[in-house]
Parts: C-alpha cells; structure tokens; sequence
C-alpha cells in the first residue's frame, strides 16, 4: 500500500512540476514534447492512486472513502512519500532535462522488475509506464548529450545542474521498509551503468558514486520545496471541496 | 526588434537561405533547420505531408514529430526531410505547367466499356 502511494506521490510530483514548462518551452515543439511527458506521469500517479484507494477502502478502516483525488488533494506534506528529486525545483532546461533523466533511467529499470510483480495490478501498470518511460529515457538521454557535448553555454548549464542534482539520486537506492520486493541493488548497478555511458558520451564527468546523498523523502521528510508545490496544487480542492468542472 | 515575413507558396523554400525558416522572430529558433513531416496514417497506406516543425537535428525531428503530430494516434510511421532538400515548381510558372493538361480528356481512362464481369472499379 504504501509502495503505491509512493509511486503515485513521486510521479504526480514530478509531473505538476513538468507542467510548470507548459506554455514556457524554449521552442514550440519541445514544450508540446514535456507537456505530453508530464501527461504521462499524471497518467502513471492516477493508475496508482486508483489502487492505492481501492486497497485503502478495502481494509475498511476509513470513515470516508478515498479517492485518487482525495489522495492527491488532501494529503498534507509528511505524508507525501515522493522521492526528492521530483519537487526540486525546474531550474533551467537543463536542470529539468537532467531531472528527468535521472529519474527515467531509475523508472524504466523499476517497471521492468515490477511488470513481474506478485501483485497484477501493478504488473499491469508497469507494463503500461514501460513504453512511456522508454520513449522519456530516450528523449532525455538525448538531450543530456546534446547540452553536455554542445555549446560552452549549454556544457556548462548541465554541468551546473549534475552538481545540484546529483545528491538527490541516492535515494532512489535507499530501501524504505515498504520496498522489500524490490531488488534495488540490481538496479543501482543497471542505473549507475547507464548513467555512466550516456554522461560519457555527454563529454560530462561522472561524479562520485559515494557521496554522501540526501534522503527522507519516502518518509515523508521533504525540502522546503514540496510545501510550495501542495500549496498551489492543492488550493482549490481546499478552498472549494469537491469542486468539479 | 526587426521582423521580418516573406510569403512563399507552401513548400517553396528559398534556396539561398538554407535549411531556415521563411519567417525570422527569434534568432535561436532560426538556427534550427525547418522539417517537414510525413506520416502514414496505418500499414498500407502511403506517408502524407502533415506540416512541419523545427529541429536540430533528423533524430529531434522525428521526435518533435511524434509529438507535434502523432498525440492522438494519427500515425505509426514517421518520415521527416529537411524542407531545403524539397525543391519545388514555381508558382510563376504554373500556367504553362499544369493548364495545359486542361483540354486533354482523354487522358483520363473514362472512355472504356467496362464488362460487367469486373467488379470494384
């Protein structure tokens, strides 16, 4: 249960903050391109969120039914379980190619392991989000190496955002206790691999594996972003429940 | 800021100024070739011109075609072509290139007898 909520909260994160580019793309045809990643994340965070309900109104407990709005709307931060890199913020395009890249690489490995999940609905999702994180690991990975091994602008642009962004991957490999199906040792290795090849190619340098990397976010201890993010997503099922159009 | 339209008829890219657009409004943009995109609609059916786009290169363009063109299952095939490698008839010309097929019925396959026999046609 909580291993979806996960899921669901990391990319509906992820995904309103894609959605912050629409309308603000550097080019025409690759604010349409993140718009449609961003409507694929929210496709993926809807799926899990349905199940999330389901399994939380089967085990009856609840005095009210939940939704997949209400758990995307009236959940407060601590409870959200998003991996950090998701609500940091958007930066410049390299920032947020690189974000996406990143999460894409750890994604496309994770739903190749879930779609053999002892659990079917999730084995489904899984298979469904593989083909969308295919095609967004390989559109980033392109963009990776077209920054990286561009311009000096755009090198150095990337290579500002590898800094930034760079302790915020550890967490993806850090186990919480809701992820004991899930050989996250066989991953990181498949990660750093691809991480490795692409930034190679990028003509950026690979920075320490070691490092000492940020984590909470799937206790629900978030950066000062997350709150922001609520906030504005939240607002008007807040201010107006059950609010329809 | 300086603006400035030229109006071609469609498909017609000024060859001098290879690989840009026809219109210039930002610089960065106009350093990105124009492309033009082809998509077959399903298996069998030829590739039709479905407009075009900007892109650094053919491996961006088919991708912002993809997603330009393609979000609501309009295709599953992609072709692209930088516009300046289309060489097109010119419009000035066009009376003496395609009026004269005008008086020519006959060229059109309309005067046989078909036998009953042959169906579907």
């Amino acid at each position: 249960m909580n291993y979806v909520l996960f899921m669901a909260d990391t990319n509906l994160i992820l995904a309103q903050r894609n959605a912050e580019w629409c309308g603000h793309g550097p080019v025409l045809e690759q604010d349409i391109a993140i718009t449609n990643i961003t409507l694929d994340l929210l496709g993926q965070a809807r799926n899990f969120y349905q199940y999330a309900a389901s399994l939380i109104n089967q085990s009856a407990r609840q005095p009210i039914e939940a939704t997949e709005d209400s758990l995307a709307n009236l959940r407060t931060e601590r409870e959200f379980k998003n991996l950090l890199l998701c609500e940091l913020p958007n930066g410049d395009w390299a920032q947020s190619i690189l974000k996406l890249f990143f999460f894409s690489a750890y994604t496309q490995l994770l739903y190749t392991q879930l779609q053999h999940s002892k659990y079917d609905r999730i084995a489904a999702i899984a298979q469904k989000s593989l083909k969308e994180t295919n095609y967004l690991l390989r559109w980033s990975s392109e963009w990776v190496i077209r920054l990286g091994d561009g311009t000096e602008e755009s090198n150095q642009r990337i290579k500002n955002a590898l800094t930034y962004l760079w302790p915020f991957t550890g967490e993806m490999f850090v186990a919480a206790d809701f992820e004991d199906e899930i050989d996250l040792k066989g991953i990181k290795d498949k990660w750093q691999q691809k991480i490795h090849a692409v930034l190679s190619e990028a003509t950026l340098a690979v920075p320490d594996m070691q490092m000492l990397m940020q984590s909470g976010g799937k206790q629900g201890i978030h950066t000062e972003h997350l709150g922001y993010i609520l906030a504005e997503m939240q607002y008007l099922q807040r201010t107006y429940p059950g609010a329809e159009w | 800021m300086s603006f400035k339209i030229n109006k071609y008829f469609y498909g017609d890219i000024p060859e001098e100024k290879a690989g840009s657009s026809n219109y210039e409004t930002k610089p960065d943009v106009a350093n990105w070739p124009l492309w033009e995109v082809f998509i077959r609609s399903k298996q069998g059916l030829d590739h039709k011109h479905a407009g075009s786009l900007h892109a650094a290169d053919a491996t961006m363009a088919i991708e912002n075609a993809r997603d330009v063109y393609t979000r609501r299952q309009e295709g599953i095939s992609i072709w692209v072509v930088e516009s300046k490698q289309i060489h097109a008839s010119n419009p000035d010309e066009a009376e003496s290139f395609f009026d004269p097929a005008e008086d020519k019925v006959y060229r059109h396959p309309t005067f046989y007898n078909l036998p009953d026999a042959v169906k579907h046609m």
